[in-house]
């Protein structure tokens, strides 16, 4: 087992993350994050906290949205749902869809699909604490990444988040 | 994790989990319900029979519409205008069907056991959509879907069951749910329409005086008077009936507490309900048809998730 970001290094990426969305949008009253379940839930709670932080006075839109129903391979393995929670209108904003790992981007085409079933986005950009760049099935990229690194397919790598697992930090197992 | 049984013949069959997984599946599924776009591409590549061997409106129109929010490609077939009419046994009648590459079969029958005859015989899997007086399990799942959402559980919910117990397909589906998710239960209606020993085979309560019922219970499933199944008359007439053990406002009102009125549908307005509770604050029974789409949603999300399996 290797340490890919140690606790540290993952507040620090996060806290890195949320400046680069400031940076990038303007806007930001027009921007909503939607974190995907399960596991990118914990990266965009985070994330919203830290930007809660930067820019007190701030409202942010903040869903979150499970693509179970959107897989592509329903038939091979059953997925189980979790909570779907979009309380806005996503017409015309800029959307920044928040995941873990990135890795075949698959999860994202699901995500795309399912998102748009919600009305018509502006934009939408992708951020994600891990990028397994070279390891991508679809043209997928992302327009924030924690950290990108080079895998094979054999390995596996973990997010590890405190309210779930104990201790923040990401794994190659 | 997944169901433990390939179809859903009943919920005789079905564990607790099992239960369990299909309403929380349906509480995501009636969230896309409420989306803009009501339909997510989960079964595109499933293909599903709906087979009506009797009447129904609310049934059928709810599968379907669950097959079709689930992208699923629907088939429907009705016995009164098939080659049934010529003769054509069941089992033909599916194979034939099945051929064609058909992946789910929903079935409703009027004889008891059709579907578990079909299980043993064909591969694809099955849907029990109500067979004689046998089982309707999806209306089941809905009933306890609809109680959970109202009152919040189901464990320790004090259940009413009234009517035509006997002939009632759904009252025994419900009573073999509310059992396993550890609700209690207590069947009313005239001796002549419960069955002899249901308290001892069950472990349900039996009475005959309605608002005794009423008083006990947080929730009653009023039923249907089923006229159709009933060879021989087992009470005078339905204006005796609906005296005896039709639900009447008046009767609620007495009550020192609120409880929700259900009734699986269709009603005799005026013999086992009243038009006034029927449609009044206490019924959720508009509530019960829109969560059947999203109970048979998730019961057919789950099996044909698994049905590629084994």
């Amino acid at each position: 087992m290797k340490t890919i970001l140690s606790e540290q290094q993952m507040a620090l990426s996060i806290q890195r993350l949320a400046h680069q969305m400031l940076e990038n949008n303007k806007d930001m009253a027009n921007t909503v994050i939607i974190g995907l379940q399960p596991r990118g839930i914990f990266l965009s709670d985070r994330i919203v906290a830290a930007l809660k932080e930067i820019v007190p006075s701030h409202p942010f839109h903040y869903g979150k949205l499970d693509i179970t129903f959107y897989r592509d391979d329903v038939r091979k393995t059953l997925h189980i749902a979790n909570e779907t929670d979009i309380p806005f209108s996503i017409e015309g904003k800029s959307v920044i869809l928040v995941d873990d790992v990135l890795y075949t981007g698959r999860t994202i085409r699901a995500a795309l699909d399912a998102l748009l079933d919600f009305g018509r986005p502006s934009k939408v950009s992708l951020c994600v604490l891990i990028d397994r760049r070279f390891s991508r099935e679809l043209p997928i990229q992302p327009d924030y990444a924690g950290k990108a690194i080079d895998t094979i397919f054999t390995d596996k790598v973990k997010v590890n988040w405190k309210e779930k697992d104990e201790k923040d930090e990401v794994v190659l197992v | 994790m997944k169901l433990s049984t390939k179809h859903l013949l009943g919920i005789k069959d079905l564990h607790k989990e099992d239960i369990q997984l299909i309403l929380s599946t349906a509480g995501q599924f009636k969230e896309v319900l409420q989306r803009p776009v009501k339909k997510v591409p989960s079964l595109r590549d499933v293909t599903i029979v709906n087979l009506f061997y009797e009447n129904s409106t609310r049934t059928r129109m709810s599968f379907e519409l669950a097959e079709r929010r689930l992208s699923a490609d629907v088939l429907n077939f009705t016995a009164s205008s098939s080659s049934a009419a010529k003769g054509e046994t069941l089992l033909d009648t599916v194979n034939n069907i099945l051929s064609m590459k058909v992946d789910l079969v929903v079935m409703r029958h009027s004889a008891s056991g059709a579907p578990h005859f079909l299980a043993k015989h064909i591969p694809a899997a099955i849907v029990n959509a109500g067979d004689g007086i046998n089982e309707h399990p999806t209306q089941a799942l809905l009933d306890a879907f609809s109680m959970q959402e109202k009152t919040g559980r189901i464990e320790g919910l004090k259940v009413a069951i009234i009517g035509d117990i006997m002939h009632s397909r759904v009252a025994l589906s419900n009573m073999y749910l509310l059992k396993k998710m550890g609700a209690e239960i207590m069947v009313v209606g005239p001796p002549t329409l419960i069955p002899k020993y249901l308290e001892e085979a069950l472990g349900v309560r039996v009475t005959y005086n309605v608002q005794e019922a009423l008083q006990w219970c947080d929730v009653a499933n009023v039923l249907r008077i089923q006229l159709e199944r009933q060879n021989q008359p087992l009470f005078s007439s339905l204006r005796e009936y609906n005296l005896a053990y039709g639900i009447k406002q008046k009767m609620l009102d007495k009550l020192n507490k609120e409880i929700v009125i259900m009734h699986p549908g269709p009603i005799n307005r005026g013999v086992e309900l009243d038009s006034d509770v029927a449609d009044g604050s206490h019924s959720i029974i508009l509530n019960q048809v829109e969560n059947g789409v999203a109970v048979r949603m998730a019961a057919l999300y789950l099996l044909a998730g698994r049905s590629d399996e084994n």
